[in-house]
């Protein structure tokens, strides 16, 4: 099953949607590189806009994740509540 | 198979042999990949296949050190990757050289810095 | 009375009302006339509304969103300038990536503002016209924040001045120049592949991922900045193209047949255009990222291996290059900077050999091919530098019909040889460099007999100032096409060794730390 991944630029928003996605995806792995830091997944990921509420502090939508977005791979399905990425194969 | 397009798709290619001086060579020493492509030169058609040799490729090949080498009795010839002999007496175009020619020479033994092949 | 409140919609209904719900077919005039090239490349399209706009910004998200990116990146140029921040760069080597950079990289991104805006008026499907004309304002956005960036380093170094001019006239920028000018009078269909898919999601990663790290590890704030803001609309461009692909494969089975011819063809294209990015990564920066061997595999084999995989299922195969490509990934670097190294009079920016330390990282990390191949050569060019007989090649290179770069290629399976390859059309030889450009240039030969090769253009007297004077006796050909260059002579090019950047940048520092 190949990797789908997320890349953010490193600061304190994109930490806590980090925590958020390794929290909500159990096989999540976390890169760490200079200013990025990736997460992949095997086959299916799923970013929640309520996690990442929970470890902000404050209310998140989904769309202002985009400021921090470097980039990702995989089939995109985005509604208010959850970002999805996946392969279908 | 044409280009798929609106209306005509008609275009001059850009490199005729009128538009240059004289028809353009290229040419390539095989196993010396120092000189990083082979050439591209514009030669005069009456030119002397021997003076090309001894005139015009030093200045474009003697930084290497292998060139000061070459047996040139020696060296193996190809045109369009097949192998062909040019007589050194005859001027380019008596030795079949048109406009974009490309020919290749290969030089046994030699096989550039330390055996690279640069 | 108690108010009915009906439950807010969803982010796919409020997206859909607010972009292709506000669009109607015409009838005043015929489809067709409204829309003339949707048809003529034979791709079939039975229903637009299919297509599934993935990100879903209406224009007040977008405008808040990207005013924010915005604020952020001007905040750090600000203080990037303030803070002399180019002094924090690893070495003065660095900045001759930023200079490749901007004569060959930021032209794109505007041309692809022009090549998004064409097709979002053509698509006559409202959901891929909106996404269309996003991405139009995108690439304006990043060709312009790169100019700002960049222009901090114009301040102080040399060989960024003329980038624009450049352009349309260097022999190494007829390159990616041509990629772009291929896909911008290509159909609409054809540019959406080749750019949406191909160039934005196929291979971005190995574009912009080297050259922002690259500035993340050596210290340039400023570049970094502006490289994660457009990398960020970026992923939108990527979905863009992904969806556009899924869609068109969806319509109708005719359809292929010509995206796959159309996949193969800008994988390869894309793919030459890389080779700078390759040689970026293994010679240009002084602290390395790592090698384009790795970033391949990364981006390239395990992500785009997904990526097809994903794909088989519509019957789409791997690019024919693909496993040339694979196999290159042990020389492409090498080979290229010895173009660069040979041709260093030519280039508006430094190019040197190899330190001992370099070679160290090189040789482990090409294992297989580094100290067999091109260890040697380097050594020799550091050999005669030192002896003050640095080589520089002072004849014209044969360059490649399709792909326009000189033809340094080797053969698939065979690193010592040059490839050469040949066609024949309307009686006149055209020249290639693989398989790949051989196969784009038959399928299509009207397009390509009118590259306007940088090389043969000098042999055909095109590449000098009106006010040179080719019948003087004193008639310097390759000095009159560096003034045609816009390029100086000693200042902008040659050796970094010796350079007016190397001096400055050596005194500049010295005097930020001392007194």
């Amino acid at each position: 099953m190949s990797n789908v991944f997320i890349a953010f630029q490193k600061n304190e928003d994109s930490r806590a949607i980090v925590e958020a996605i390794c929290e909500d995806n159990p096989q999540a792995s976390v890169n760490e590189q200079p200013a990025m830091v990736r997460v992949d997944v095997p086959g299916r990921m799923v970013i929640k806009r309520s996690s990442i509420e929970e470890r902000l502090g404050r209310s998140f939508d989904l769309q202002e994740m985009q400021i921090h977005l470097i980039t990702l791979t995989g089939h995109i399905d985005e509604t208010d509540d959850e970002f999805v990425l996946e392969w279908r194969h | 198979m044409a280009v798929a397009s609106v209306g005509k798709y008609e275009f001059a290619p850009k490199d005729t042999a009128d538009k240059f001086p004289a028809p353009l060579l290229y040419i390539g020493w095989e196993d010396h990949l120092m000189l990083c492509a082979p050439f591209c030169v514009p030669l005069p058609p009456v030119m002397k296949f021997g003076d090309m040799v001894n005139g015009a490729l030093p200045g474009m090949y003697g930084a290497h050190p292998d060139f000061a080498k070459i047996d040139w009795t020696k060296a193996e010839w190809s045109k369009s990757g097949q192998p062909w002999k040019p007589d050194f007496e005859k001027s380019l175009a008596e030795n079949g050289l048109g406009h974009k020619d490309v020919i290749r020479f290969r030089t046994p033994g030699l096989t550039g810095i330390k055996g690279s092949f640069h | 009375m108690d108010m009915k409140v009906n439950k807010k919609l969803g982010l796919k209904e409020r997206y859909n009302l607010m972009t292709r719900d506000l669009a109607w077919t015409p009838t005043y005039q015929a489809v067709k006339d409204v829309f003339p090239y949707t048809e003529y490349e034979g791709i079939k399209i039975h229903d637009w509304d299919k297509f599934e706009d993935p990100f879903r910004m209406t224009m007040d998200a977008y405008w808040k969103y990207q005013a924010e990116k915005e604020r952020k990146l001007y905040a750090i140029m600000d203080a990037f300038t303030q803070n002399n921040g180019h002094l924090g760069v690893s070495d003065a080597r660095y900045i001759n990536t930023l200079k490749l950079f901007l004569t060959g990289v930021s032209p794109l991104e505007y041309m692809a503002h022009r090549g998004f805006a064409h097709v979002g008026r053509q698509l006559a499907g409202a959901g891929p016209r909106v996404a269309c004309l996003m991405q139009s304002l995108d690439e304006i956005r990043h060709a312009q924040t790169q100019i700002h960036s960049l222009s901090n380093y114009n301040k102080h170094y040399n060989g960024f001045n003329n980038w624009r001019h450049q352009h349309d006239r260097v022999w190494y920028l007829s390159v990616p120049k041509s990629f772009f000018d291929d896909a911008i009078s290509a159909g609409p269909f054809e540019y959406m592949i080749a750019i949406g898919f191909a160039f934005e999601y196929v291979l971005t990663n190995l574009l912009f991922v080297p050259f922002i790290s690259g500035a993340a590890y050596n210290g340039d704030m400023g570049a970094m900045a502006f490289g994660f803001s457009a990398q960020s609309d970026e992923s939108r461009h990527m979905t863009l193209g992904l969806e556009i692909i899924k869609f068109i494969l969806e319509q109708d089975p005719d359809n292929l047949p010509i995206v796959q011819r159309w996949i193969d063809k800008w994988f390869w294209r894309g793919y030459r255009v890389l080779t700078l990015v390759a040689m970026m990564m293994d010679y240009m920066l002084p602290k390395r990222v790592m090698s384009w061997k790795e970033a391949w595999e990364i981006y390239a084999e395990e992500n785009g291996g997904a990526l097809f995989a994903d794909l088989a299922r519509y019957g789409i195969k791997v690019p024919k290059g693909w496993a040339q490509a694979c196999a290159d990934k042990e020389h492409l670097s090498h080979q290229a900077w010895n173009v660069f190294y040979n041709y260093g009079a030519a280039a508006p920016f430094h190019t040197w050999a190899p330190s001992e330390k370099d070679m160290e990282w090189l040789s482990q990390k090409y294992p297989d091919t580094f100290d067999k191949y091109y260890r040697p050569l380097w050594e020799h060019y550091a050999a005669e530098q030192k002896e003050g007989k640095r080589f520089y090649n002072t004849t014209l290179p044969m360059l490649c019909q399709t792909c326009q770069i000189p033809m340094f290629f080797t053969e698939h399976g065979d690193p010592s040889k040059v490839a050469y390859r040949e066609s024949t059309y309307h009686g006149m030889k055209y020249h290639t460099c693989s398989d790949g450009c051989k196969e784009i240039f038959d399928n299509e030969p009207e397009k390509y007999v009118q590259s306007w090769l940088p090389v043969h253009q000098i042999y055909q007297g095109n590449c000098f100032t009106p006010e040179a004077n080719p019948g003087a006796p004193d008639f310097n050909p390759l000095a009159e096409v560096l003034k045609w260059y816009r390029m100086e002579m000693g200042r902008d090019n040659l050796d970094f060794e010796g350079s007016q950047d190397q001096k400055n940048f050596a005194a500049w520092r010295a005097q930020a730390s001392g007194n």
